[in-house]
């Protein structure tokens, strides 16, 4: 099973390597990871999704490193979640009005074009960027990059309206 | 200023390290480090110059396990400091507080592949609490006070602190350390009160508790507190390997040492406890066996310090984070407020229980009159001519459990040992390190051969160095441990575990390091010699003792097994 934790750390040298190498001594499975500063100096974020069948070992394990501040797991309701996908998409003259337009429900941008396909920028939460590649993958993925997933907790208890209409963003 | 006379890293170093009290530092030196070595000659910590690395650091653990101060090793660069890394493995497995200063190659050559280059605190992530990588001189008396906090709080373990040689010849200035750059570390000393009252009430209510005791209880210093607790709980109490000490074998509600070689009714007492209060042990495969199969019906209350212990391996009916000690406190007072500690449950039927597996399944051994010498027999002897006043170090194998399971041990930090890591030439370094903090006290290390030929040069330390150690070698001409596993286990086909009675001659080879040699083959001859080497006391000496290379190590059960099913004898399996 997939879990988010977010982890606040000491922004020093080989804090990342830290973590990873008690991940693969303890043989937990890092899915994603996300590093970046905070608004606070010297402190970093690290977003992880995990795969783990249970996850308060982990948990201990990363607050036992010394450099570890905080750990925080949050449940996929209360979370704020974001992923960037950058995708290459075959698209021929006759086929690219189509994808185009598909994309667009997405909010996706064209960033790059040649004769024989198209790149998008899409942003939005896991599932969003899982029901695009549902949508336009049929079309021909011909290269793909996206980002470690981010997050952040939620503070109100509904959940806002999407910003596009309809696509699960 | 002259060049000698600039205040430099390495005098800060120096410097720290006296202002956290060091009087000791085992160690190697070489290139990065030697700038450290010079200021040393002026500053009143004594060196012990080991001859490997790995002796420095397992001195440094002996030390800090037969005291509970941390240990200092310096090592240098490159290969010092790989040479550091099974100490420090096994100081992070056996929680031990030791301190390793290492030399790295300039700033400026980091990463290049330079000459005695390892990146060391690579190396080190895996086998310490912490580590740390001087990158100003101006920052070492902070990184080493850092580093004593780390290593001796909470959890103890070993904490690195690697410095590139232009670091320590950076000039600088003392400064006054503080803590207040650990905003990740702040470990839970009192137990929560709610838990408390609830272990509590599960221990009164237990019909057949057990006290499950760890080595945390001796890290912590809470055997006068476990001593009231379990006689006002009126609870037997098993102590692992690396508790042994923490509680007087002798007591009456001592079982001894549970697990793979542990005494039947310690192993059994678990297996049908009602509630197992584990205190500073970590439910290791060696003492668990099959953990499916571990204490089936027992509630479990687990306390202990390092929160990422607690339901490891099982789930905890209640969870108590703290130290041991102030836990206990907190646990007698809680029962204190209930009722008089003298008016505990009987619970007669549990101990009688616990009686009959005494008398039915005691250690045993038979010693022929007309030898060979057992293992056993010899430890026994050596227990009863000495008082049992004394520090024991053992090495890993069939000679460490019977160590473990024949001497009756009284106090805490009387037992140093490798449990967890089980590495072999612990014994003699750590010996050496432990009579260095103790030099009042007689330190005698049961070794095997086969442990005894990893480490023994630093017999030519404790030559050199005055450090008058005892090291009895079981001379079963091999690998007991592995030689018992291949005769059980694998149809008796032995393989690699013969090294022969022949070679080395130990007494030759003692005197040649620098110690008195004595031997011993007939079981008549084992009290004289145990006196003749108690009577040296301005030398280390070295006993062989001739021992039968077949005899196996009981009780056992079989790695993996359940702990319902120990074998007393060969025959049974
Ligand atoms: C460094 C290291 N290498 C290998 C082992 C595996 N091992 C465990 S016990 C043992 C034999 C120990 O022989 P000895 O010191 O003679 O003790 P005995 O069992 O004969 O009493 C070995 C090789 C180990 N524990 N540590
Ligand atoms: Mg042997």
């Amino acid at each position: 099973m997939q879990h988010t934790l977010t982890v606040i750390v000491e922004d020093k040298p080989g804090v990342l390597a830290r973590i990873s190498a008690m991940f693969s001594n303890r043989g937990f499975n890092i899915h994603s990871l996300a590093v970046g500063p905070t608004h606070q100096d010297g402190r970093s974020r690290i977003t992880l999704v995990v795969d783990a069948p249970e996850l308060e070992q982990l948990k201990k394990q990363l607050n036992k490193l010394v450099n570890v501040i905080k750990v925080q797991e949050m449940e996929p309701a209360e979370a704020l979640e974001r992923e960037v996908m950058i995708i290459r998409i075959s698209a021929q003259p006759s086929t690219r009005g189509e994808v185009r337009d598909t994309a667009s429900l997405f909010d996706a941008r064209v960033i790059d074009i040649s004769s024989s396909a198209m790149t998008f920028e899409v942003a939005g939460t896991p599932q969003h960027l899982k029901t695009f590649l549902e949508h336009l993958g049929p079309y021909g993925v011909i290269d793909l990059v996206k980002s470690g997933r981010i997050a952040m907790k939620r503070e109100s208890e509904l959940t806002p309206a999407p910003v596009s209409a309809g696509v699960g963003k | 200023m002259t060049e000698a006379s600039k205040f430099t890293g390495s005098h800060s170093l120096l410097r720290s390290l006296e202002h956290e009290g060091v009087e000791i530092i085992f160690g190697v030196p070489g290139g990065a480090i030697l700038p450290a070595y010079d200021p040393l000659l002026d500053s009143p910590i004594r060196h012990v110059l080991a001859r490997h690395e790995q002796g420095a650091g397992h001195m440094a653990e002996g030390y800090a396990q037969a005291t509970g101060l941390v240990g200092v090793v310096m090592a240098t660069s490159g290969p010092g400091a790989t040479n550091l890394i099974t100490p420090l493995q096994n100081a992070l497995m056996d929680s031990t507080p030791i301190v390793a200063i290492t030399g790295q190659v300039a700033t400026s050559a980091i990463g290049s592949d330079a000459f005695q280059e390892a990146y060391t605190t690579g190396l080190a992530m895996h086998c310490t609490k912490h580590s740390y990588m001087a990158t100003d001189a101006d920052d070492i008396p902070n990184l080493i006070h850092e580093a004593f906090h780390l290593a001796a709080t909470g959890r103890p373990g070993p904490v690195l602190v690697d410095i590139p040689k232009d670091v320590l010849n950076q000039v600088t200035t003392w400064r006054e350390p503080h803590l207040h750059n650990l905003p990740g570390y702040k470990p839970t000393v009192s137990g929560h009160p709610m838990q408390i009252r609830a272990a509590i009430e599960l221990i009164e209510r237990a019909e057949r508790p057990v006290l499950y005791v760890g080595g945390g209880v001796i890290k912590a210093g809470a055997s006068d507190e476990l001593l009231a607790f379990a006689e006002a709980a009126n609870a037997p109490v098993v102590t692992t390997l690396m508790a042994r000490g923490a509680f007087p074998d002798d007591h009456r509600l001592a079982l001894g040492m549970p697990g793979m070689h542990g005494v039947y009714t310690a192993t059994t007492a678990i297996q049908q406890s009602d509630v197992l209060v584990s205190v500073g042990a970590r439910f290791d495969d060696r003492v668990t066996g099959d953990p499916d199969a571990f204490a089936p019906g027992a509630k479990i209350i687990h306390i202990d310090v390092d929160p990422a212990e607690i339901g490891k391996v099982r789930a905890a009916e209640i969870p108590i984070v703290g130290d041991a000690r102030s836990v206990l406190v907190d646990l007698l007072s809680a029962l204190r407020a209930r009722r008089d500690p003298a008016d505990h449950p009987a619970r007669d039927e549990w101990f009688a229980r616990i009686d009959s597996w005494k008398s039915r399944f005691p250690l045993s051994y038979e010693q022929p009159p007309d030898g060979p010498i057992k293992v056993q027999h010899f430890i026994e002897r050596l227990y009863a001519i000495t008082g049992g006043d004394a520090v024991i170090a053992a090495g890993v194998g069939q000679h460490q459990m019977w160590a473990s399971q024949f001497w009756g041990f009284r106090t805490p930090r009387s037992w140093v040992n490798s449990g967890g890591l089980g590495t072999m030439g612990f014994a003699v370094p750590a010996a050496v390190g432990a009579k260095m903090a103790r030099p009042d006290d007689l330190v005698i290390a049961l070794d095997g051969d086969g442990c005894f030929q990893m480490t023994m040069q630093e017999l030519i330390t404790a030559a050199t160095e005055d450090i008058p150690v005892k090291i009895v070698v079981f001379n079963n001409g091999g690998y007991g441990m592995v030689k018992q596993w291949q005769t059980l286990f694998y149809g008796g086909r032995l393989s690699a575990v013969d090294l022969g009675f022949t070679y080395p001659d130990y007494p030759k080879l003692a005197e040649a390091m620098g110690c008195v040699g004595l031997k011993v083959d007939h079981p008549s001859d084992i009290d004289p010699v145990i006196e003749k080497m108690l009577s040296v006391n301005d030398r280390p000496v070295v006993l062989e003792v001739v021992v039968d290379g077949e005899e196996m190590c009981f009780p056992m059960v079989p790695a993996g097994g359940s702990n319902d099913r120990i074998v007393m004898t060969r025959e049974e399996l």
